[in-house]
């Protein structure tokens, strides 16, 4: 029975060795050489997606199976909805995909597995390596960004896999969006191969390859279709839903308290339309802005989300307030407050996106910020004096 | 879709360029385009600053600041004191491994 190569030798034999990864530390190529991730049960479990291994000069590398299953399925819906993804990572190294030997061609992945699957997935038919490297369980695009995805770790992880002894070829597959990571000229002179940078998208993979490592201008481009954004919404409800619990507390004790305690049944008649209030604002900045977002008028995402909120929160304010709340004070609160938030969670959309830079998103915030502030302040101010009016104190 | 318009903080060196083309490789906006085997930026407005051009021009005639376009990670690096920080996810509070 051939002992499949999770880890390299070197890790082996390095195994007792501390982790290297921690929050904070990122593993540079000196590091990540010497002490590799002890994870113990981690590591050697054969996954359900490797099907037998492949033998090499250095060792047997696992092979892959290129579909994938109802689990895989199910763990990538997981991914789109909650915290699943913070931890969803496959150990670093070479695997196989199909038969390949020492003439095929190598394939920079990452280490997050929603990314691994989306690449072994398309390479059905294919012979080919594929090198993943140790991006803490980050997509390639985020990573490049980070430089976890970058030459020093591919440099690296060429090292700890021998792969100088399992391929002949001197050339790389690396995806295009591991670019800002990668400087092709930079792995040449270290190691002698070439980068070939891939095309954007997995599924582009074998025409690619068919077309002799030639990427027409459509693999290149990135866009950010409707369903693209859609699916990164249910992350951003997801990242708001502690805050809106403690919205929602704060919105019940405002309600109910009275110079004589705090009465349940008013602090939910009367907290009920704020926060469905709250509900709206959400939906408006977290899911309608992106799903909409060519279409909102402005390029700036914080008025794009404040048009939104602004469209829906003064169509529903006056409808939900309870005939004693539509006084001038809570009306202006609600008008107020709540595009202020759809627009803070538009802006927030801004980290999903394929196309906004940093410089502008700066130059939004220095904008937005002192008005997100500047609103809150008022905001409380009304509530307060409209608080004490109720009281019969001013 | 663009973002803000005259903001991007692209430049390039026409004298240092050696036309090589991994650039207009790279983008993924299409930013770039060879024009007399020289690149040149068709439309500014389009780049998102990720920094592929530059980190792969060997010989430096592109200057970007390289950063993620994310208001939590810029506001993050605020907070902190920083540079900005997008750690959403993978990792972020724990423990790289185990």
């Amino acid at each position: 029975m051939i002992k499949l190569k999770f880890k390299s030798e070197l890790e082996e034999e390095k195994s007792e060795a501390s982790c290297c990864c921690s929050t904070n530390t990122v593993c540079d190529s000196e590091q990540s050489i010497t002490q590799r991730p002890c994870c113990p049960g981690s590591v050697n479990d054969k996954p359900e997606w490797v099907i037998g291994s492949v033998m090499t000069p250095v060792g047997a590398v696992p092979r892959v199976s290129t579909e994938l299953l109802r689990a895989d399925h199910w763990e990538h819906f997981k991914c789109r909805v909650g915290p699943f993804r913070d931890d969803y990572r496959i150990e670093p190294g070479l695997y196989a995909a199909g038969n390949p030997d020492k003439n095929s061609d190598v394939l920079v992945s990452a280490n997050y597995k929603l990314s691994f699957d989306m690449l072994r997935r398309e390479l059905k038919g294919l012979d080919v390596w594929i090198l993943v490297l140790d991006t803490k369980g980050i997509n390639v695009w985020c990573a490049a960004g980070k430089g976890t995805f970058g030459t020093e770790e591919l440099i690296n992880r060429m090292a700890i896999t021998q792969l100088k002894e399992i391929v002949s070829g001197r050339r790389i597959i690396v995806p295009q969006l591991g670019a800002p990571g990668v400087g092709a000229y930079k792995v040449k002179s270290a190691t002698g191969f070439n980068v070939l940078f891939g095309p954007v998208r997995a599924e582009d993979i074998p025409s690619f390859i068919t077309a002799g490592y030639k990427a027409v201008k459509e693999m290149r481009m990135v866009t950010f279709p409707f369903l693209d954004r859609l699916v990164l919404t249910p992350m951003e409800l997801h990242h708001i839903k502690n805050k809106f619990l403690v919205y929602a507390l704060l919105v019940l004790i405002y309600f109910g308290l009275t110079p004589a305690g705090i009465i349940f049944s008013d602090a939910f008649s009367g907290g009920l339309p704020f926060m469905l209030l709250g509900i709206i604002s959400i939906i408006a900045g977290a899911l309608l802005t992106p799903a909409l977002l060519p279409y909102i008028p402005f390029r700036s995402f914080a008025i794009k989300g404040w048009l939104a909120g602004a469209a829906l929160i003064f169509i529903s304010a006056p409808a939900f307030l309870l005939p004693d709340q539509r006084g001038m004070p809570l009306l202006i609160f609600s008008y107020l407050f709540f595009p202020l938030v759809s627009s803070y969670l538009a802006l927030q959309f801004t980290g999903a996106t394929t196309f906004t830079g940093m410089t502008g998103v700066k130059k939004e915030l220095k904008t937005a910020e002192p008005l997100y502030i500047g609103g809150a302040a008022i905001s409380l101010i009304i509530l307060v004096v409209n608080k004490l009016a109720e009281w019969n104190v001013i | 879709m663009k973002y803000l318009s005259n903001v991007v903080s692209l430049g390039i060196f026409p004298d240092l360029c050696a036309g090589c083309g991994m650039c207009v490789e790279v983008c993924p906006h299409g930013v770039f385009e060879m024009r007399d085997h020289k690149a040149v930026i068709t439309d500014r407005d389009k780049c998102m600053e990720c920094g592929a051009c530059s980190g792969n021009c060997a010989y430096g005639a592109i200057k970007v600041d390289k950063g993620v376009g994310c208001a939590a990670a810029i506001i993050n690096g605020m907070i902190t004191g920083g540079e900005p920080t997008c750690d959403c996810g993978g990792g972020a509070g724990k423990t790289g491994c185990c």
